[in-house]
């Protein structure tokens, strides 16, 4: 019993091992280039005065809830602010080592979109305007989407009991099938959004770098990041200054579950067998095992018939000798009786 | 029976707790399904998922490992003699994941369109999606796997013998399946490198779910075997009593081996990623808590108390084994989750939402004891005694 206990520990040991390796060898070459016409946004942060049109823009354009202080209201940009269900973009304030900084946030509509690899019901799609679109019609409505996204953006309709919705900027899609700008662009009175093709973004944004050197960091945020993002953007600060995270990586997110996707088939292909043949192990062992007891069996019980018959052949050997003893004792009696009659005969 | 006895029997301290634990389970559902998720829970868009997801799904498909490792042990790997175990830990496994999905409903946006998935509009490329189809047709195995019980004491025997053929074939199928879900679970995380702590963030994560998924549900067989033995001994024939008599110390040394290969790999994944540095910050203390006080120390506790065959040893040792995963579990998905937020805007459950996972804990409770009351689960049918399996 103890064999097949630590062999049971070993196979789960060699099986992570298995794992292990497969884990390793995920890094695949592919690499999917995005759409060839695909659109973006530049946004150049040394051109935001953080006025927030752009907001009350895209506020108007997709008709969403009332904000708690109106769009004029520039206190806001003190705190912090992330999307929410009523506010699809946000602009924050950032004390940075080069001044005063204003960034705007919305979704980054990724060229390899987490939210989309990670749906289970394929609710988001990178569309061939650059736009991730969202199909609510058949989301379910279990948020992997917002764990997955590394920007932070789609947020939830918590308070609808029946047909809450993920919501996010949408690139004003409609807008761009109908030719028009996307209404943040339209509304910013700076420039500091230039919507187009993205890859004449990046080049755009790489003159701006080459031209002021001094003005930009040597950095365009989301040419590179998680794959690439179709919105783009420029800083003179740090992009970390400006709470844009550097540590994020040019891996896209496909390429974070690959490994373990592939081990799927492994799985489903290797465990049957191998259990199978663990069970045919574990059967015949028990077969050997059952097939030895039996022989044990057998054995004892003919030398226990043997021996019974020995015991019983004395036995009877004995009680025979015994008997032959008693006849003889009697014999031997009577025959003394008889001598002793006679006598007795002879005597009277 | 004079009504007065009846209703002693009824009140006992236990009912009473649990009666009032469903009947706010009941008004908290109310309130969920009329006035959305965001009504009961703490919720928000940093944290999209909270204990429902982290407690009730996360630690309760490891702690319903137990199934798969039974009946595995004892139909794969030949360890017969404890097959007195094998309907106990399907019974709670199968109730583990019914409860999984009913809490599911509870978390869902639109819980109507779960089966979505699989029939409209299929995602394969989301590692959830395998989570889903494998809990679902796993789901499906152990309600098979459990049959014979209902229809034991049901009395029909044909359909009964049909349905026991298909015993191996099921527990591998099920093994295959619990490889699967088990590892997923953990690589659900491997999308978020930038919000999962790097303590727990691991290329490796998927093997660290499926190994540790192990040690629990071998720890969930020696627990619930103590508490049936405790609270429901009259319903144990002789051969259930006999055969459980090995199990804590069988189990605990397996448990022991697996806790401390576990532990090794973890420190694998710490030597691989270089992290060192991380364990001298508070999560650093945190993931030593975690490693040390409940993987190293139970692992420590289940071979001593193995060797010396100390039961008092093993039972601690599952305890603290059993806490080690939903410690895990939590840490993962919601604890070290958006480790870079500042501390004021984590997330906190709230008392409503521990209120249905306390709730959901007392079904399962309740249901178990119910069918352990009435089907042949902790001792064996008259009439199939001497059937092989
Ligand atoms: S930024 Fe987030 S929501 Fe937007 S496309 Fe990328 S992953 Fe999706
Ligand atoms: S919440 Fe909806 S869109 Fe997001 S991953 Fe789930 S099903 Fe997809
Ligand atoms: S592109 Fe449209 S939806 Fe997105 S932030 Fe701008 S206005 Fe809002």
């Amino acid at each position: 019993m103890s064999i097949s206990r630590r062999k049971f520990i070993g196979w789960f040991g060699a099986a992570s091992g298995a794992l292990l390796v497969s884990g390793k060898a995920r890094a695949s070459g592919k690499e999917f280039k995005g759409f060839p016409k695909s659109n973006g946004v530049l946004h150049d942060t040394a051109l935001c005065v953080g006025c927030r049109t752009c907001e009350s823009a895209c506020n108007k354009e997709n008709k969403l809830g009332k904000p708690d202080k109106p769009f004029t209201d520039l206190t806001v940009l003190k705190e912090k602010r992330r999307t929410t269900n009523d506010a699809y973009t946000v602009v924050n304030k950032f004390e940075t080592k080069k001044g005063v900084l204003f960034a705007k946030k919305q979704c980054n509509h990724c060229l390899e979109p987490a939210c989309a690899s990670v749906c289970f019901v394929k609710a988001f799609k990178k569309d061939k305007t650059g736009a991730v679109t969202y199909d609510a019609d058949v989301c379910v409505g279990c948020r992997y989407c917002m764990v997955a996204c590394p920007f932070d953006v789609p947020t939830y309709e918590y308070d609808d009991p029946f047909t809450p919705e993920v919501k996010k900027c949408t690139l004003c899609k409609p807008r761009i099938d109908a030719g028009k700008l996307p209404a943040c662009v339209e509304g910013c009175p700076k420039d500091a959004l230039i919507f187009g093709e993205r890859k004449k973004l990046l080049k755009i944004a790489r003159k701006r770098i080459e031209k002021h050197p001094e003005r930009y960091e040597d950095h365009i945020y989301g040419e590179k990041e998680m794959g690439g993002t179709s919105w783009l953007y420029l800083s003179p600060a740090k992009f970390e200054e400006i709470d844009m995270r550097e540590d994020l990586g040019s891996k896209s997110t496909p390429e974070l579950t690959h490994g373990a996707l592939a081990v799927v088939p492994m799985v489903v292909g290797l465990w049957p067998a191998f259990l199978t043949g663990m069970y045919a192990m574990t059967k015949r062992r028990q077969k050997i095992a059952l097939d030895e007891k039996n022989e044990a069996v057998k054995v004892a019980t003919e030398t226990t018939k043997a021996t019974a018959d020995e015991a019983l052949k004395e036995a009877l050997k004995k009680a025979e000798s015994a008997k032959e003893k008693a006849i003889d004792s009697a014999v031997k009696k009577a025959l003394e009786e008889a001598k002793k009659s006679e006598d007795t005969e002879e005597e009277e | 029976m004079s009504d007065s006895t009846t209703q002693n029997r009824l009140l006992t301290p236990f009912n009473v707790v649990a009666g009032a634990i469903v009947i706010i389970g009941l008004i908290l559902t109310f309130i969920r399904f009329t006035k959305g998720i965001g009504s009961v829970t703490n919720l928000n868009n940093n944290y999209p998922w909270g204990i429902w997801i982290g407690f009730d799904l996360m630690c309760g498909v490891a702690l319903a490992a137990g199934g798969y490792v039974t009946s595995s042990a004892v139909y794969l790997f030949g360890m017969r003699k404890f097959h007195a175990a094998v309907r106990p830990a399907i019974l709670t496994g199968f109730l583990g994941y019914l409860f999984v999905i009913i809490a599911l409903f509870y978390d869902l946006g639109r819980p109507y369109r779960l089966p979505y998935p699989f029939a409209v509009s299929p995602g394969p490329t989301s590692m959830l999606f395998e989570v889903g189809l494998c809990v679902a047709l796993y789901f499906h195995v152990l309600l098979l796997e459990f049959f014979p019980a209902v229809l034991e004491w049901l009395g029909l025997a044909k359909f009964r013998n049909m349905i026991h053929k298909l015993t191996i074939g099921l527990t591998i199928f099920g093994v295959v399946l619990s490889t699967l879900h088990q590892s997923s679970l953990g690589a659900l995380f491997l999308i978020a490198p930038s919000k999962l702590h790097p303590l727990w963030y691991s290329q490796y994560i998927a093997v660290y779910f499926f190994v540790s998924s192990i040690a629990a549900g071998l720890s969930m067989v020696i627990f619930e075997g103590f508490l049936s033995h405790r609270y429901m001994h009259d319903k144990m024939d002789d051969v259930h009593l006999e055969e459980t008599k090995e199990i804590p110390y069988s189990f605990g040394k397996a448990a022991s081996l697996v806790l401390f290969a576990y532990f090794s790999i973890k420190i694998i994944g710490l030597i691989a990623d270089n992290n060192w540095h991380y364990l001298t910050t508070p999560y650093g203390y945190w993931f030593l808590v975690e490693m040390l006080g409940f993987v190293a120390l139970p692992g420590m506790l289940y071979a001593v108390g193995s060797r010396e065959r100390n039961y008092t040893l093993i039972k601690i040792a599952s305890v603290l084994a059993i806490l080690g995963i939903v410690l895990n579990r939590l840490n993962v998905s919601v604890i070290c989750f958006n480790w870079k937020l500042p501390l004021a805007q984590k997330y906190i459950p709230s008392l409503n939402e521990v209120g249905i996972s306390v709730f959901m804990i007392t079904c399962i409770i309740l249901t178990y004891r119910f069918i352990a009351n009435r089907m042949p689960v902790l001792y064996e049918h008259p009439d199939y005694k001497d059937s092989e399996h």
